[in-house]
């Protein structure tokens, strides 16, 4: 086992800070300390950072910070790192339709689990989950917080298009798409609220690190 | 504006990139081939991140309204101008009206037209580039078609017009080959490798199958072994990751690539070596060589170093 936080090179202008190699809600909340840190900080040639479920990218300009000064700011912000209080992070509620045309796959998904449809949409819409990272697409959310009981294998084989909106599982994660794209995800639910509109001043409705409730509608 | 007659094979609208939204899932796009397209621009003298048409294997016929100069820099193409052949690499000047057509492809598989001003279409997240998998940037976010009318930016200045005739030099041209060693730095993840895991990635070449688009190129050889996973919880992904999924076949990640990835990463190309492997065709072979993140460092430039 690799002693966590450490830092690895991602080529002669990244580094990945990785706080550990799992799934876990206390290891996101470090990921997002430190990008709430960094950013907070105008640090000479940082380019910008992509939150991940547990590690933060850090890209930068060599020619501004060399590694070795990039290296030592991140190991200087990983000793003096407060933990970013979520609580504070914002709520965004995301009305959902679960079910039926919104939702082909909820009966499915209620059939894995052995549970019924209604008692999948209530334990759905039940948690705060927060926003782990945002990728595979852009604007997807990868939300920590699924409960168990909900965890369903991925389709066999994947849709070459879920509409925008469509809300999703996928083993243990639960997670929204904000454009068409394909997608292997069990689709249980669709929201209205457009998670991506580019005319709007903040174009994603999801920044990683946010708290989000499902309100069913 | 500059008037498309023929689209040529897949051409895009692509500035220096997106930055800032990788946090969103948005990659930068841009050029694959940074240096032809700095260098496309600065022999026009626009700004070398401005406003280009990326060229992919089989090239546009492209109508001018206004005088103008062009550079057409990376894969080598027949060019001409009107009636008249005229060199890849130079700053040609360009009468209000005149046909530009692309000939025969000589080598390479991306070249880039500057144009002087530049194309001026809306950005999108603050960039033109073109990122076809979103369906945004350049223009309505797609490849460009017959009919298509490109706005160009202001008019070049008239001693502007003096550079015409002007050469990129042969020894600031990146060294393009079909068999290319790529500069890489080891890791992130080059601990989920055996040790004669990471000796045959170095040691081996590496074919590049069909399935190589501007998203990333997949490479076939001799399988990569891994020392356990195969997976990792998804990270980042830069330009040039190096990802290795269960078959040990690597997967180069260009600009348009996820931002995130859940193969382990082997390795980075230097970005100094991203213009050889964009210019590489199906059945080209390529090697990779370990640099330390020092010599990697030295090795960095920006597209534009030594632009004039």
């Amino acid at each position: 086992m690799p002693d966590y936080p450490r830092i690895l090179p991602v080529g002669e202008a990244a580094f990945t800070v990785e706080f550990g190699a799992t799934v876990d809600e206390t290891l996101n909340r470090q990921v997002h300390a430190l990008d709430v840190h960094l950013r907070a900080r105008s640090v000479p040639g940082l380019v910008e950072t992509v939150p991940t479920y547990r590690s933060l990218l850090v890209t930068y300009d060599p020619q501004v910070s060399r590694a070795d000064v990039m290296r030592a700011t991140l190991t200087d912000a990983l000793n003096t790192l407060t933990m970013a209080d979520l609580s504070e992070s914002r709520l965004v509620e995301i009305p959902v339709r679960y079910g039926g045309e919104w939702g082909p796959d909820l009966a499915d998904v209620a059939a894995y689990c052995g549970l019924s449809a209604e008692a999948v949409i209530e334990l759905h819409a039940q948690p705060v989950y927060t926003v782990a990272m945002l990728g595979f697409a852009p604007g997807f959310a990868y939300l920590l917080g699924l409960p168990e009981a909900l965890a369903t294998p991925r389709l066999a084989t994947p849709r070459l298009r879920v509409p925008p909106g469509s809300v999703g599982i996928a083993g243990a994660q639960t997670g929204v798409y904000a454009l068409a794209t394909p997608g292997g995800w069990r689709i249980i639910g669709w929201t209205d609220l457009a998670l991506f509109d580019p005319g709007r001043a903040e174009p994603f409705a999801l920044r990683a690190g946010d708290r989000v409730r499902f309100v069913s509608l | 504006m500059l008037e498309i007659l023929a689209p040529g094979l897949l051409t895009t609208v692509q500035d220096a990139g997106r930055k800032g939204w990788a946090r969103y899932g948005v990659p930068s796009s841009g050029p694959l081939d940074a240096a032809a397209f700095a260098a496309a621009n600065t022999l026009v003298g626009n700004p070398p991140d401005a406003a280009a048409l990326e060229i992919t294997l089989a090239g546009p016929t492209l109508r001018v309204s206004r005088e103008c100069l062009i550079a057409v820099c990376g894969a080598a193409f027949d060019l001409w101008v009107g009636t008249l052949p005229v060199p890849m690499w130079h700053t040609v000047y360009v009468r209000a009206g005149r046909i530009i057509t692309f000939g025969a492809r000589r080598g390479g598989a991306r070249a880039y037209l500057a144009i002087s001003g530049g194309i001026a279409l809306p950005p999108f997240l603050g960039s033109q580039a073109t990122y076809l998998p979103g369906g945004f940037g350049g223009l309505d976010g797609r490849a460009l078609r017959a009919g298509d009318r490109l706005p160009l930016g202001g008019a070049a200045a008239r001693d502007v017009m003096q550079r015409a005739g002007r050469a990129w030099p042969t020894d600031r041209r990146p060294p393009y080959t079909p068999e290319p060693t790529l500069r890489v730095v080891l890791g992130p993840q080059d601990d989920y490798f055996t040790t004669e895991g990471l000796a045959t990635f170095l040691n081996s070449a590496y074919r590049l199958t069909p399935e190589a688009d501007r998203m990333g190129v997949r490479l076939q050889g001799v399988p990569i072994a891994h020392r356990g996973p195969t997976g990792i919880v998804s990270d980042g992904v830069v330009a040039g990751s190096i990802q290795v999924p269960p078959d040990g076949q690597p997967i180069v990640m260009l600009a348009d690539h996820q931002t995130t990835g859940g193969y382990p990463k082997i390795a980075t190309v230097l970005r100094a070596d991203l213009p050889l492997l964009a210019q590489c065709l199906p059945g080209d072979s390529v090697s990779f060589t370990a640099v330390t993140l020092a010599e990697a460092q030295r090795a960095f430039s920006k597209p534009c170093e030594g632009c004039e």
